[in-house]
């Protein structure tokens, strides 16, 4: 392992200082704020001066200097209470909890959007600037700025304190985290030209802070649920897109190139989870994923497992991605048809009707079933309503070799 | 998720509305571009010239042929345009309908996602 750079230090480091901060004057808002400021200073300073001693006094001791600068020039009147704050805060005073868990339970509040959410995290408890989520989100660094400002508006108007919420509300907003660190990875996961280095990153991120909520709660099943699903899905991406960015089908990647390190930890964490007393749709998310990864090649995929699996999930978490899912592994284990007949009752959805993903699964299975010209005609109308311009070439493609084995539709003499 | 919500002028509708009814409108672009960038959701926002002022450019033969636009022979010119990033289509379609054109017959308000961006934000 190399030395972790200024930036892993800091991403490790501002939760802790956040967390800190937090504890002693309780205004999440103006802490966040001024620990932002810290970790700008210290992304200008220590890779040129050197990362100091303890860099967590040092982030800890120059956010306090801000808040309390923050606090006189906002409020001049409480002038004293800043200078109380600025004699309390020491750096010896960092407690050696963990706060990353309470940070993200007040950064994934239910008033907030998906975006908003997502956008917090990652500075607050990512420890990135907003420099850096505004290029992950590809967004100018003055919307992120302003997204950033008024959910925590939106927070203190909430009138949320730093703590875990007790009963119900401690499993529903746990759900919630667990949401947003998916929504991060797949953000990271989405391939999406000129932008996949900074897409990666965010893989990597939202996978890091499933580990420190996993480090937290390494019994919650569907935490280890939801990091085992990352990295089998994060050991497969090398092979899921060629070398000019085309995706790759599951059943055509060249399996050798999974990283299999990630797949035996992910196998073993979707293992683990599964021993638990309930089932969640992250853990079964992480056991189809590792019935895939499990087979030595595709035509070896157990694929009544995965039908089984995708059969509790619908039961559990009913959606009709899910029942999408579910005709696909159905076709594999009982024909196209019964895979289409699946599909059908689909068709009535309006979260579904003219969805991409319909079309291509659709698509898909007409091919198999041997109707070319219907398989060609959708895989096209797929190819026009999907948002990917990745998943729009590769839907084109697929579209022109059907249709080259398509007598009916040559496109011109042969030569 | 981001959307190009496009503005589309009917020059005669825009021509016979009074003043207030102008005036009107362009208080509630002002209005709804600062709730925009409150929000965090606006990422930019540009209006054009009159379509008279447009031409086409052409290459034929390997030389460029400017000719008087505009392109499209329509009743409604693109007008300009919001580039927003909000949390789904529903949002957006929400977004486009406090845009004042959309109380108006001939004043067109047309969503729809980006499927690719590049480009310096805050050059």
């Amino acid at each position: 392992m190399s030395a972790p750079t200024t930036g892993d230090l800091l991403r490790e480091l501002a939760p802790q200082v956040l967390g800190a901060l937090v504890r002693r004057h309780g205004r999440f808002e103006g802490c966040e704020d001024a620990v932002q400021e810290a970790v700008l200073a210290a992304t200008a300073q220590w890779p040129a001066e050197g990362v100091p001693d303890n860099p967590r006094g040092w982030l800890l001791t120059v956010a306090s200097r801000r808040f309390v600068d923050q606090l006189r020039s906002d409020h001049a009147r409480r002038e004293r209470e800043a200078a109380t704050a600025a004699a309390e805060v020491a750096p010896e005073d960092v407690p050696d909890t963990d706060d990353t868990l309470l940070l993200l339970f007040l950064c994934c509040h239910p008033t907030l959007t998906a975006a908003s959410q997502t956008a917090l995290t990652l500075r607050a408890v990512g420890g990135l600037t907003t420099a850096e989520v505004a290029r992950a989100f590809l967004v100018p660094e003055a919307t992120m700025a302003a997204r950033i400002s008024r959910a925590k508006q939106r927070i203190r108007a909430a009138g949320s304190t730093f703590g875990v919420p007790g009963g119900a509300e401690r499993g529903e907003r746990l759900r919630v985290v667990l949401h947003v660190l998916y929504l991060i990875f797949n953000e990271g996961y989405t391939a999406s030209s000129g932008t996949e280095l900074h897409r990666t990153d965010l893989a990597r991120e939202a996978i890091r802070l499933t580990r420190a909520v996993h480090a937290q709660l390494p019994d919650d099943s569907e935490v280890t649920g939801l990091l085992a699903l990352m990295l089998l899905t994060h050991a497969r991406r090398a092979a899921r897109t060629t070398a000019t960015g085309g995706l790759v089908p599951l059943a055509e990647q060249d399996r050798t190139r999974w990283d299999r390190a990630l797949v035996e930890e992910g196998t073993e964490l979707a293992r683990a989870s599964l021993a638990g007393p309930a089932l969640g749709p992250y853990q079964l998310q992480a056991a189809i994923a590792a019935t895939h990864t499990d087979a030595p090649t595709a035509e070896r995929t157990n694929w009544p497992q995965v039908h089984a699996l995708y059969l509790i999930l619908e039961r559990i978490a009913p959606n009709p991605v899910v029942t999408l899912n579910r005709a696909v592994a159905l076709a594999e284990v009982r024909g196209p048809e019964a895979g289409l007949t699946l599909l059908s009752t689909l068709e009535a959805d309006a979260r579904m009707a003219g969805h991409h993903r319909l079309l291509s699964v659709r698509a898909h299975l007409l091919e198999k079933a041997g109707d070319l010209a219907g398989a060609r005609a959708d895989y096209r109308r797929a190819a026009r309503a999907t948002a990917s311009i990745a998943e729009q070439r590769y839907l084109e493609s697929r579209a022109n070799r059907v249709g080259a084995r398509d007598p009916g539709h040559a496109s011109g003499p042969p030569v | 998720m981001r959307f190009l919500i496009s503005l589309h002028i009917n020059p005669a509708v825009l021509d016979a509305l009074t003043d207030e009814e102008k005036a009107a409108i362009g208080e509630g672009h002002t209005r709804f571009i600062e709730e925009l960038k409150a929000s965090g959701e606006l990422i930019t926002t540009q209006a054009l010239v009159d379509p008279s002022q447009a031409v086409v450019v052409s290459v034929r033969n390997g030389r460029p042929v400017v000719t008087d636009g505009p392109f499209l022979e329509a009743k409604e010119y693109l007008g300009g345009f919001y580039l927003v990033d909000c949390e789904d289509r529903a949002r957006a379609v929400e977004l486009a309908a406090r845009i004042p054109d959309t109380r108006f017959e001939g004043l067109g308000v047309e969503v729809r996602q980006v499927m690719f961006a590049d480009g310096q934000w805050d050059a």
